[in-house]
């Protein structure tokens, strides 16, 4: 059986008759007031109809705000109806970026895309041919050896600032903030003029992993330094009160604590570096065939490969670059993803 | 351990731990001004006073642990068996495996178990404990915790409740056998039947060991110490001592108005 419940039991709801009616007025009124401007009037269009009724809604509920009954639940239904517009247009922003992407992508597919190189490939030539296996194997290569490089790095610099908390504290935390205001263009920049002008390096996937490397760093640290800072301080405390020494206070107390949250750290890393197109310009360079060497010979990478075939403007050559955008955008979302249910972990815990 | 041992102790010059003319400054504030007591072997000695009278800040002076706070200073000597720990030789992690610290606030390692936590001491002061088990063991049975958690040794420390977290805590303290042990407001935060327990845990352990615990509980003072120092500062000015004597008479007969308005509770 089940249980009736008895809307008298239910104080808080309001039965005032002239307050439902303005309610009425406020949520059914106003979309049907849209609806006439948009048919009366030179306005056109879904956005044309919801800007309408949006303004209309937000007008009428700041009146009755103003004058009519129970102000405050007519202010936050009002506020209410503001939030849910913002969400909306942010929404469809993000949307309208993800589903062409993911429309263009899934129609250009084709097996050989993702287990071929362009070696081959002349532009314009059919889907069937060629793909971007090199591209996805040098971004593998240049993004992996970006994060030894600044992982590591990245959570030294962090436990010296939440650890240490040496002399040069203040100079670290200041260098790792300038580090992350660097344009990309300008890291990459740094490395052609460091490294291959000067002839320590050539063109290759390894000049293009120090870029990336300078953009991760920052990233990596700074995150990595929030989470450390949320082990509290209480437990190296207790640490210190048994007698321990502070290398070990950090490897037996701080780093399991921050263990999840550091994981989370090198992922978001590797998520802002994963999609970056200028700092390789003018280091990884690009190729069109599979190149398994850091050291030596230009390599590709996802972002290079879209910048190059989107260029080449024939509708095939743009049908792959959409499919390697659909694998990139596809590999950093799983990565946010994993990262984002790492950090909501760390919290429970 | 009554009175007149602590006095024979005092008079006999088994004084284990010495304070003598402790001042403290944080960067240029002065919190703690020419503090000087004594702590017989085996004895309960109680620190109490309003807050903010440098009740706490005195007795992380007596470890070595008020040093790790950014902006800290300090005159004056800590004997300890004799020998001052502020000694331009003395390693302050030394220092702590002597003198053992439980903290206001419970603070047992979350990503260790029961267990772990017991052991923890002797793994981050890098020693090697032959029989584990025993030593686990006889700690939990010392911090009167052994019954209730010796089904779940190896669960996480973080179920506990708030009493047992705090017994969990001196347990861990007491696996590195330290001959002092000091005890900062242990049970603030705590439920009365907590309290009553640690309480019980203070009074055992003070046949082996010498404690001083601060504490804001005037009652609790009176059931666990021997003697008693009572801390007072002034707006501004640094804290010291305005009394110190054994509990009973500091309770009943003090000296000076000011231990007689506080102890019956009118201000504070």
């Amino acid at each position: 059986m089940t249980t009736l419940i008895d809307s008298s039991n239910r104080p808080w709801k309001v039965r005032d008759k002239s307050y439902q009616a303005q309610q009425l007025l406020v949520h059914a009124g106003t979309p049907l007031a849209a609806v006439a401007v948009v048919a009366l009037t030179g306005i056109k269009g879904m956005s044309g109809l919801f800007f309408t009724w949006l303004f209309l809604h937000l007008i009428t509920g700041a009146l009755l705000a103003r004058f009519g009954k129970r102000r405050y639940s007519i202010a936050n239904s009002s506020l209410q109806v503001l939030m849910v517009a913002c969400i909306t247009v942010f929404v469809t922003a993000a949307l309208s970026v993800l589903i062409p992407v993911f429309v263009k992508g899934i129609s250009a597919f084709s097996s050989n895309l993702l287990f071929q190189d362009a070696a081959l490939v002349e532009p314009g030539a059919e889907l069937t041919t060629g793909g971007i296996l090199h591209a996805l194997i040098g971004s593998i290569i240049i993004v992996s050896i970006a994060s030894v490089i600044s992982i590591p790095v990245g959570i030294l610099a962090a436990l010296y600032v939440t650890e240490v908390r040496g002399k040069l504290t203040p100079y670290v935390r200041f260098f790792v903030q300038a580090m992350s205001g660097v344009p990309s263009i300008v890291a990459g920049l740094f490395v052609y003029a460091a490294f291959i002008v000067t002839g320590i390096l050539p063109y290759s996937g390894l000049s293009g992993a120090i870029a990336l490397s300078i953009l991760m760093l920052p990233t990596v640290a700074r995150t990595a330094e929030e989470v450390l800072l949320l082990v509290p301080d209480d437990l190296r405390t207790a640490a210190l009160a048994l007698g321990s020494t502070q290398r070990r206070v950090v490897r037996m107390i701080v780093l399991p604590s921050a263990g999840a949250g550091l994981v989370t750290a090198a992922i978001l890393g590797v998520a802002r570096v994963a999609g970056e197109t200028a700092p390789l310009l003018l280091t990884a360079f690009g190729s069109v065939s599979i190149n398994l060497n850091p050291a030596a010979e230009p390599m590709s990478a996802l972002p290079l490969f879209i910048f190059t075939q989107m260029l080449l403007g024939e509708d095939n050559d743009v049908a792959r670059a959409w499919f390697a955008c659909m694998v990139l955008l596809t590999f950093v979302t799983v990565l946010f993803g994993v990262a984002r249910l790492g950090l909501s972990r760390r919290k429970m815990g | 351990m009554t009175e007149t041992l602590v006095r024979d102790s005092l008079e006999n010059g088994l004084v284990h731990l010495e304070a003598k003319d402790i001042n403290v400054w944080f960067s240029s504030k002065h919190v703690i001004e020419n503090i000087s007591l004594q702590f017989p072997e085996n004895s309960v000695t109680a620190l109490i006073g309003p807050s903010g009278c440098g009740k706490s800040t005195f007795i992380r002076t007596l470890n070595r642990m008020h040093e790790l706070i950014p902006g800290a200073q300090l005159s004056g000597e800590v004997l300890f068996n004799g020998n001052n720990i502020y000694g331009p030789a003395v390693d302050p992690i030394s220092v702590r495996l002597g003198i053992g610290m439980v903290f206001q606030k419970p603070n047992p390692f979350p990503t260790m178990t029961i267990r772990e936590n017991v052991l923890s001491g002797l793994k981050l002061s890098g020693r090697r404990a032959r029989d584990e088990d025993s030593i686990v063991e006889s700690c939990l049975t010392r911090s009167s915790l052994w019954t209730e958690v010796r089904d779940r040794l190896d669960s996480s420390a973080g179920a506990l409740s708030g009493g047992q977290q705090q017994r969990l805590c001196i347990a861990r303290s007491l696996a590195l056998n330290p001959e002092v042990l000091l005890m900062d407001e242990p049970c603030s935060a705590l439920d009365p039947s907590s309290t009553r327990r640690i309480e019980a845990t203070i009074r055992e352990l003070s046949e082996s060991m010498t404690i001083v615990i601060v504490t804001h509980n005037m009652q609790q003072a009176q059931r666990v110490s021997d003697q008693t120092a009572f801390f007072l500062a002034e707006e501004n000015q640094p804290g010291f001592v305005v009394e110190f004597g054994p509990t009973d008479s500091l309770f009943s007969a003090p000296n000076d108005p000011r231990t007689e308005d506080y102890v019956n509770g009118r201000f504070g």
